[in-house]
């Protein structure tokens, strides 16, 4: 499963020299339910990434940080950058391809 | 994937898709859906509550409604395999399916791709995706609470996400192309009786205004040629929809829109590939036709797999 992260966890989580994928969705959002089993997927089957999801009802000042206006909206961070950002529900070999490319 | 020959591949995993899977699996035939999401559901995931599909009354989301479908047809046997279609080679006996995991093998084919949401196609529209350019009301409308929205179109869709954002933002602008709506009667009343949505008739988008992000259209009035700016925070384009058939190349035959050409049987032009739901030419795209496409689709390919076998 992948890492519920909160505003206070966020900076602990992404201090690793790890690709990091973040996943920034909603419970009443579909295509962010579509894209909720493909994360907890890549969590489990790649310990060489840190994978985690947030929650934008519960944590607007991280949405609002990264400026997301669109859900579901996908980041991955390395060394607590942002390197890549995609907007909408993609299939797994897109967001492995997302952190290959990172 | 698997050296397995199927009796019935399904490609796609929505409404079309899974009713397919549902009606060949409970049949008897070995049948696999190819999703690329994990989900099912395709585009029903858009859209909030649907109430026009018989039998829910107190109303259904549809990415519920479209696991709901899947675990229908999981129940008769059909599998899933979650992969995103490369390629197919579809004129012999055995049909071929490509995928990035590898490929499946069927002796009849039912494409059930759907479609996705129209863009614009104007300059830096990609790039804005998500920084004040988006397709789905339902999902990002609640970043523009107390905002000024832009919803171009003029169909069902435009109208609803309209009716939608009056909910949560100040002002709506509904901007369309022609003097009067495409959408069902029942929607023109509500437009009009809707104090915080104005209509921009005869126009289309020409332009984005940026800064960081969109902060204004410039429209464009079809009939004079004239242009004009409107402020606004974010447009949420609803201007119909695009097939995914892409994928084909030119294995069978699609209209000008890319719409695989099918009638009511869903035949294609390739014996043994069938079309159904929102990938085929048709009058009325709507999840109960789609399903509908997904049982006709079957009781086709049963015939032509008999056919193939005496």
């Amino acid at each position: 499963m992948a890492l519920k992260i909160t505003k206070e966890n966020y900076d602990s989580v992404i201090a690793t020299d790890k690709p990091v994928l973040l996943d920034f969705f909603a419970t009443w959002c579909g295509p962010c339910k579509m894209m909720s089993p493909i994360i907890d997927k890549i969590a489990s089957e790649h310990d060489e990434y840190v994978v985690g999801k947030i929650d934008v009802d519960e944590e607007p000042e991280l949405a609002k940080a990264f400026g997301v206006m669109s859900i579901p909206t996908l980041v991955v961070m390395k060394n607590g950058e942002v390197a890549k950002q995609n907007v909408g529900a993609i299939p797994e070999d897109q967001v492995l391809s997302m952190l290959e490319n990172a | 994937m698997t050296d397995k020959i199927y009796d019935i591949a399904i490609i796609g995993g929505g409404p079309a898709g899974y009713s397919a899977a549902l009606y060949a699996a409970r049949a008897g035939y070995d049948t696999v859906v190819i999703e690329k999401m994990m989900g099912a559901g395709g585009q029903m995931t858009l859209t909030g509550d649907i109430d026009n599909y018989p039998g829910f009354d107190e109303g259904v989301d549809g990415f519920t409604l479209g696991m709901k479908m899947q675990a229908g047809a999981h129940k008769f046997g059909a599998e899933t395999k979650c992969a995103t279609v490369t390629g197919v080679e579809l004129g012999g006996k055995i049909k071929k399916i490509k995928t990035a995991m590898g490929d499946l093998r069927a002796k009849a084919v039912i494409i059930a791709t759907g479609a996705n949401p129209r863009t614009l196609d104007i300059e830096g529209e990609q790039q804005l995706v998500g920084r004040g350019v988006h397709y789905c009301a339902h999902c990002d409308g609640r970043f523009y609470k107390g905002k000024t929205v832009v919803v171009v179109g003029g169909g069902n869709s435009a109208v609803g996400d309209a009716l939608y954002l009056s909910k949560l933002c100040e002002k709506v602008i509904l901007v369309h192309r022609r003097d009067k709506l495409r959408a069902t009667k029942l929607y023109h009343g509500q437009i009009e009786s809707c104090e915080n949505i104005e209509v921009m008739w005869n126009c289309a988008v020409d332009s984005f205004c940026v800064d960081t992000r969109v902060n204004g259209v410039i429209l464009k009035n079809l009939v004079d040629g004239s242009l004009f700016d409107v402020d606004c925070d974010g447009v949420f384009v609803s201007i119909g929809r695009k097939p995914v058939t892409e994928f084909l190349g030119s294995a069978l035959e699609t209209d000008s829109y890319g719409y695989i050409v099918a009638d009511e049987t869903t035949k294609t032009n390739v014996d043994g590939v069938f079309a159904a739901g929102d990938v085929r030419t048709k009058e009325l795209r709507q999840v109960v036709t789609a399903a509908a496409d997904g049982a006709v689709a079957v009781h086709y390919a049963e015939k032509y797999i008999e056919a193939l076998e005496h």
